[in-house]
């Protein structure tokens, strides 16, 4: 299978007034078409640059990102971005804040299927019955869910999303997930999470990649080869609970402590 | 409705009751105290120039205060969306706005001999723009970047993030500072009724008043302008609840 994303080599230093810092070295990542890629890493290790780096808002030092066998010059309006913050303005409906993607990238097309689109993608999540609420009326789970009908509504080939369930509680974290899981299986999209949940990157992702302290690299990239329509359950079988203390470990590895013997 | 028109009023009626009683306790002639019962006989001697004056004074306020807003935006977004710009002009800004004011009054009557009209707005305006400048600068330059990055990573224009996320986020500041300036308009242009000769609008009224000792028209020209006042602050909250009412959290 192709790959939609590639990025190849790519080694990125930040500037600051003490001198260069540098936070992406060598980075290879490869997502084919379709599939989900999950990154964890320990913190500031250089996750967020990678986002910015597929979604074309910065460009590498050095090395190459490639999407759909093109190489990235600048922002595309194939991509759709999510992040922790929902970022919903908040003078806007649900509805409203939902569609503005596709005032930017269809400013011809009829305010009537622009509502109809959003409205697809907001019953899809549960969201019914508030497309006229402002986000501010809502609860930072819901937010989330709008935020996500965002980054979706202009179908982009590519989801990127940094950390966006970090924020929530615990339960409104698996729901999502499972929301996020059949969002996919009704329109699949390529996605690229970046996430501290292992959990997470298990039940989502169809690869887990390991970034190690920054400067970042690839340490370890973990396939996972679960059933497409996983449910919660999957996360307490033993197969799952060996994935994730590998993962674990490698974690341990790339914070710069010994792994744990077991 | 009756909550929000009575209790102000309420507080209005016992600060006159405090007033009256305050200059009625102590004996206070009124050339050293008007009273507020002093006050109606005043304003029905003077309707007309009240009126006539009050217009003067409003219409300068509301020009200035409108310069206030173009310019005071203009130099908001300029050093909201440059770091540069920032360094370089706000020493200057203030600078500018650390001048009291009166000072300024015999140099632009100086520079704009007679024009009576133009001189009150410029001082309006001058005394006014700098809230509006630094808030709506402050709020530029404070845009979460993720606001910025979810329209910039669609390809979209800087004037388009502007219009339709930059903007509207300022609102709130926006209409903050311009309930600072609404006040500081009025006594930008006081200021200059009541400096210049040959002045007109209710700050000339005072002087007139002041020069035929009539007391208690001072105090009245001074309640007519906070009238204004009062007036012109309300239409600014009216606009903010139109404009940027989605910024009001519901009371709980």
């Amino acid at each position: 299978m192709e790959n939609l994303i590639d990025i190849k080599d790519v080694t990125h230093a930040y500037k600051t007034a003490s001198g260069p810092l540098p936070v992406l070295d060598g980075l290879n990542v490869a997502v084919p078409e379709g599939t989900f890629a999950a990154v964890v890493g320990p913190s500031g290790c250089g996750k967020s640059t990678l986002t910015r780096l597929v979604a074309g808002l910065m460009k590498p030092d050095e090395g190459e990102v490639w999407l759909h066998g093109e190489r990235i010059k600048g922002p595309r309006k194939t991509v759709g971005m999510a992040f922790q913050n929902p970022v919903l303005l908040e003078w806007r409906t649900i509805l409203q804040n939902v569609i503005l993607p596709l005032e930017i990238v269809a400013p011809s097309m009829h305010g009537k299927d622009r509502e109809a689109r959003a409205m697809e993608l907001i019953e899809m999540v549960g969201l019914s019955g508030f497309e006229h609420k402002r986000p501010s009326e809502l609860s930072g789970g819901m937010r989330q869910r709008a935020s996500l009908c965002r980054s979706l509504v202009h179908k982009p080939e590519v989801l990127i999303m940094d950390e966006p369930f970090g924020a929530l509680d615990a339960f409104t974290r698996e729901d999502l997930w499972q929301t996020m899981r059949d969002l996919r299986a009704a329109e699949p999209f390529t996605c690229v999470l970046i996430t501290h949940d292992l959990r997470e990157s298990v039940f989502l992702g169809d690869q887990v990649i390991v970034l190690s302290g920054r400067p970042a690299r690839t340490q370890y990239v973990m396939p996972i080869n679960l059933p497409e329509d996983r449910t919660l359950d999957i996360l307490y079988t033993p197969e799952v609970a060996d994935m994730l203390h590998i993962l674990r470990d490698q974690i341990k590895i790339a914070q710069g402590r010994e792994p744990e013997v077991h | 409705m009756l909550r929000q028109i009575g209790i102000p009023l309420a507080s209005i009626v016992v600060f006159l009751c405090l007033w009256e009683l305050l200059v009625w306790a102590n004996g206070w002639p009124n050339f050293k105290m008007a009273s507020p019962s002093d006050l109606p006989p005043a304003f029905i001697k003077y309707s007309h120039l009240f009126i006539e004056m009050g217009w003067q004074t409003l219409w300068r306020t509301v020009a200035g205060l409108a310069l206030a807003v173009v310019v005071g935006t203009g130099i908001g977004m300029i050093i909201g969306f440059s770091k540069i710009a920032r360094d370089a002009l706000y020493p200057l800004l203030v600078g500018f706005n650390a001048i009291p004011k009166a000072t300024l009054v015999p140099v632009i009557s100086l520079i704009f001999i007679g024009q009576h009209d133009f001189n009150t707005v410029l001082m309006a305006f001058m005394i006014s723009f700098f809230p509006i400048a630094v808030s709506v600068g402050i709020g530029l330059s404070t845009l979460e970047p993720e606001y910025r990055d979810i329209l910039r990573s669609l390809g979209a224009s800087r004037f388009t993030i502007f219009r339709k996320i930059a903007l509207p986020k300022t609102l709130p500041e926006f209409f903050g500072a311009l309930k600072v300036s609404v006040t500081l308009a009025f006594i930008g242009t006081n200021l200059v009724e009541i400096v210049s000769p040959h002045g007109r609008g209710l700050g000339a009224l005072f002087k007139s008043g002041e020069t035929n000792g009539d007391y208690p028209l001072m105090f009245a020209v001074l309640i007519a302008l906070a009238f204004l006042g009062i007036v012109l602050y309300y239409a600014v909250v009216y606009l903010e609840k139109i404009f940027a009412g989605w910024a009001e959290r519901p009371q709980s």
